[in-house]
C-alpha cells in the first residue's frame, strides 16, 4: 500500500485533537492543500484560518504556546522556513515555545508550481536553529508517529511533509525514536543514508544493485536533529562508504547533518551527497523533476558509483 | 488616452481568445490556477496591448514600463500577452509548467518581458515600489503597475509596502487590485475579511479609484485618472469575478487552483467560442 503523506498528516492531527483538547491548528489559506482542513472540519472551534499571511500566523502561535495549547501551524514549507523563519527563530526556538511546525510540500513536491514553491533549503534552515528537533518521515506509519511525538514532546518540532505518495515501508506499531534512524535494508559495501522520498529511491537503488553484486545498506534517518550518530559511525565503520541521499540542496541538509557526525567521530568512510547540487529547481511533472535533479534511483546509483570508485 | 469603440471591441475580442488559450493550457498539463488567470485578463490585455510603453524587440530599454505580476499564479494569462507582444514565441504556451520551458508555473524573471520573479504573494508590490523608485531618480517618465490579489492583501508586507509608496510621493506607481473576492480555501469574507478596501488604501494617502474590472472602457478611464494624479501613488480597485467569462468557474474558490478536466473545458470552450 502507498499513502498520500498530507492525508495521513492531516487525519491523524483530527484524530489526536480527539483526545488532547490543548491542541489548536493554524493555516494560512491553504487548509485543502496542507489537509489541516481535516482537523478544521473535526474541531471547527480549534481551527484557525489565519488567511495568507504566515508571519502572522507563526507569531500568533508563539502567544497560544504560552497560553498551554499546542499549536500546530501549517503551509507549504517554500513561505513557512522564509516568512515563518522570524518568529521561528527569536520567538518560538528561543523560548524553547511549544509549537509544532508542519511543513507542507517539501522538496519538489510542489512538481508544476516551480522553484518559488519547492522547499530545498528547509533542513538547513530548522537544522540551525538551537532547541529545534526536525523530523522527516517516510511513509504513514512513521508520519503517524511523527505527528503524536511533535504533541508529547515539550518544544519546537518541525515536519518535513511531501505532498506525494509514499509507499509503505513500516508495519503498524513500529517503534520509532527521536534521535534514533532505521535500518531498512541490510547490506555491507556501502550505506545509504536517506529521508523521505529519498529512502524509497535508494531501496529501489539497492535491489538494482543487488542484481549486479553490490551490497547496499539503507538506512532512513527519520530524525535529523537529533540525529543517530551512533549508527552513522557504525555504518561508517561496517561498510566504509556513505551516501547521502535527500530531495534539498547537497548543502546543510541530511548530508550536512551526517558529515558533521563524521568528522567528530573521526570516521575514514568516503561519503558522497545524493540532492539537488546547489540550484534553484524549475516547473515541471514531479517524476521529471526528480529524474532531471537526480533524485530517483538512477540518481542514488550513480552516487553509489562515485562512492565505491573512491573507496578502497 | 481614451480607447475608441472599434479598439475595444479588438480588445475585446483579444480577451476572448487569451481565455481560451489560457484555459487550454492549462487543461494541457493539468495543472494550474484558472480562477485568478480569467479574473485578471482584461487588467492585463488592457494594460499590454494598449497602455503599456514596451517593444518585445527592445526588452531591455530603460525607459520601458514595468508591470509585476504580484499574484503570479496568473501567469499564465500574463504569458498570453507577452507572446502577443513579441517577448515570447507564440508556440511557447504549449510549455507552460513542463519540464525545461521558458514558461515556469510561476513568473521568473528569467523569462523575457517578466520583470519580477513572484509566486511568494505579499513581495510583490515592494519590488514595483522599488522600480518606482529607481525610475524616478533616473528622471524616467516610465510608469510601474503592480497586479495583487484581493488575498494577497492578507499579507503584513502588502500593507507595509501600502504605507510607503505615498511617503516617497511614487505618482509613476499605479497598484491594481483584483477585487474578485475569493481566496483558495474560501471567500475573501470567510478567510480574511478586508473590510472597507477604498477606505483602507485612502488611509495611507493613495488616490482611490475604483471600476468594474472587466470593462475595458471603465478600466481605460480608471488608468487615465491614475496617470493624471500627480501627488502620489494611485490604485485601481477593480470589481472583478474570480473564474470570468465560464459559467461554473465564476465565483468559485474550487476553480482556484484546480486542473480542468476534459469534460470542463469542452464545456468552458462552447461558452467562449459563441
Ligand atoms: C506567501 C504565499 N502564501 C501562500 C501562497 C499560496 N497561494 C497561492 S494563490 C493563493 C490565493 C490567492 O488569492 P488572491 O490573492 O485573491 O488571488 P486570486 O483570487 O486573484 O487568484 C494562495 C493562498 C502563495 N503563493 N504565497
Amino acid at each position: 500500500m502507498a499513502k498520500a503523506i498530507r492525508e495521513v498528516y492531516g487525519t491523524v492531527l483530527a484524530e489526536l485533537g480527539e483526545k488532547n483538547s490543548d491542541i489548536v491548528v493554524l493555516d494560512a489559506d491553504l487548509s485543502g492543500s496542507t489537509k489541516s482542513a481535516i482537523f478544521g472540519k473535526a474541531h471547527p472551534e480549534r481551527f484557525f484560518n489565519m488567511g495568507i499571511a504566515e508571519a502572522n500566523m507563526v507569531a500568533t502561535a508563539s502567544g497560544l504556546a504560552t497560553t498551554g495549547k499546542i499549536p500546530f501551524v501549517n503551509t507549504f514549507t517554500a513561505f513557512l522556513s522564509t516568512l515563518g523563519l522570524l518568529a521561528i527563530r527569536a520567538q518560538i526556538c528561543y523560548g524553547n515555545l511549544n509549537v509544532k511546525l508542519g511543513g507542507a510540500y517539501c522538496g519538489t513536491s510542489a512538481a508544476f508550481d516551480g522553484s518559488s514553491h519547492h522547499a530545498t533549503e528547509d533542513i538547513a534552515i530548522m537544522r540551525s536553529l538551537p532547541n529545534m528537533t526536525v523530523l522527516a518521515p517516510s511513509d504513514a506509519e512513521s508520519t503517524r508517529w511523527v505527528t503524536q511525538f511533535a504533541v508529547e514532546h515539550q518544544g519546537p518540532v518541525y515536519l518535513r511533509l511531501s505532498r506525494d505518495v509514499y509507499p509503505d515501508l513500516y508495519a503498524p506499531g513500529t517503534k520509532f525514536e527521536c534521535g534514533r534512524g532505521a535500518i531498512v535494508r541490510e547490506g555491507s559495501d556501502v550505506t545509504v543514508i536517506a529521508c523521505g522520498l529519498l529512502v524509497h529511491k535508494a531501496i529501489e537503488a539497492a535491489e538494482i544493485l543487488a542484481e549486479r553484486g553490490i551490497s547496499v545498506r539503507v538506512v532512513d534517518m527519520y530524525s535529523i536533529k537529533p540525529i543517530d550518530s551512533e549508527l552513522i559511525l557504525k555504518c561508517a565503520q561496517e561498510t566504509g562508504a556513505i551516501v547521502c541521499a535527500e530531495e534539498h540542496n547537497i548543502y546543510g541538509g541530511l548530508g550536512g547533518a551526517v558529515s558533521e557526525v563524521l568528522a567528530w567521530g573521526g570516521a575514514s568512510a568516503v561519503t558522497e551527497f545524493v540532492g539537488i547540487q546547489d540550484t534553484f529547481t524549475e516547473s515541471g511533472p514531479y517524476s521529471q523533476l526528480l529524474k532531471k535533479y537526480g533524485l530517483d534511483a538512477q540518481g542514488v546509483i550513480a552516487g553509489i558509483e562515485k562512492v565505491l570508485a573512491r573507496k578502497k | 488616452m481614451s480607447l475608441t469603440p472599434e479598439r475595444a471591441a479588438e480588445l475585446r475580442e483579444l480577451c476572448r481568445k487569451f481565455r481560451i488559450d489560457v484555459l487550454k493550457a492549462i487543461h494541457g498539463i493539468q495543472s494550474g490556477h484558472p480562477g485568478g488567470s480569467l479574473s485578471v485578463c482584461e487588467i492585463l490585455t488592457l494594460l499590454y496591448q494598449e497602455r503599456m510603453n514596451i517593444d518585445g524587440k527592445n526588452p531591455d530599454d530603460p525607459d520601458r514600463d514595468r508591470l509585476v505580476l504580484c499574484k503570479g499564479h496568473a501567469a499564465p494569462m500574463l504569458y498570453k500577452n507577452l507572446i502577443e507582444k513579441g517577448f515570447l514565441p507564440a508556440d511557447s504556451m504549449d510549455t507552460l509548467r513542463r519540464i525545461d520551458s521558458l514558461l515556469q508555473g510561476h513568473p521568473s524573471i528569467h523569462t523575457p518581458g517578466v520583470e519580477m520573479s513572484t509566486g511568494p504573494l505579499g513581495i510583490g508590490l515592494s519590488a514595483a515600489q522599488g522600480m518606482a523608485m529607481g525610475l524616478k531618480l533616473s528622471g524616467s517618465s516610465a510608469r510601474v503597475y503592480a497586479i495583487l490579489g484581493d488575498g494577497e492583501l492578507n499579507e503584513g508586507t502588502a500593507w507595509e509596502a501600502v504605507m510607503s509608496a505615498p511617503k516617497f510621493k511614487l505618482s509613476n506607481l499605479t497598484a491594481v487590485v483584483d477585487y474578485n473576492r475569493v481566496q483558495l480555501d474560501g471567500t475573501t469574507d470567510e478567510i480574511m475579511p478586508l473590510g472597507d478596501l477604498p477606505a483602507k488604501w485612502a488611509a495611507f494617502n493613495w488616490n482611490v479609484i475604483e471600476c468594474d474590472g472587466h470593462s475595458l472602457e471603465e478600466l481605460s478611464e480608471a488608468f487615465d485618472a491614475a496617470e493624471a494624479y500627480k501627488e502620489g501613488p494611485s490604485v485601481i480597485i477593480a470589481h472583478t469575478v474570480k473564474g470570468r467569462g465560464v459559467s461554473f468557474m465564476e465565483g468559485k474558490a474550487a476553480w482556484h487552483g484546480k486542473a480542468i478536466p476534459d469534460e470542463d473545458l469542452a464545456a468552458a470552450l462552447k461558452e467562449l467560442e459563441v
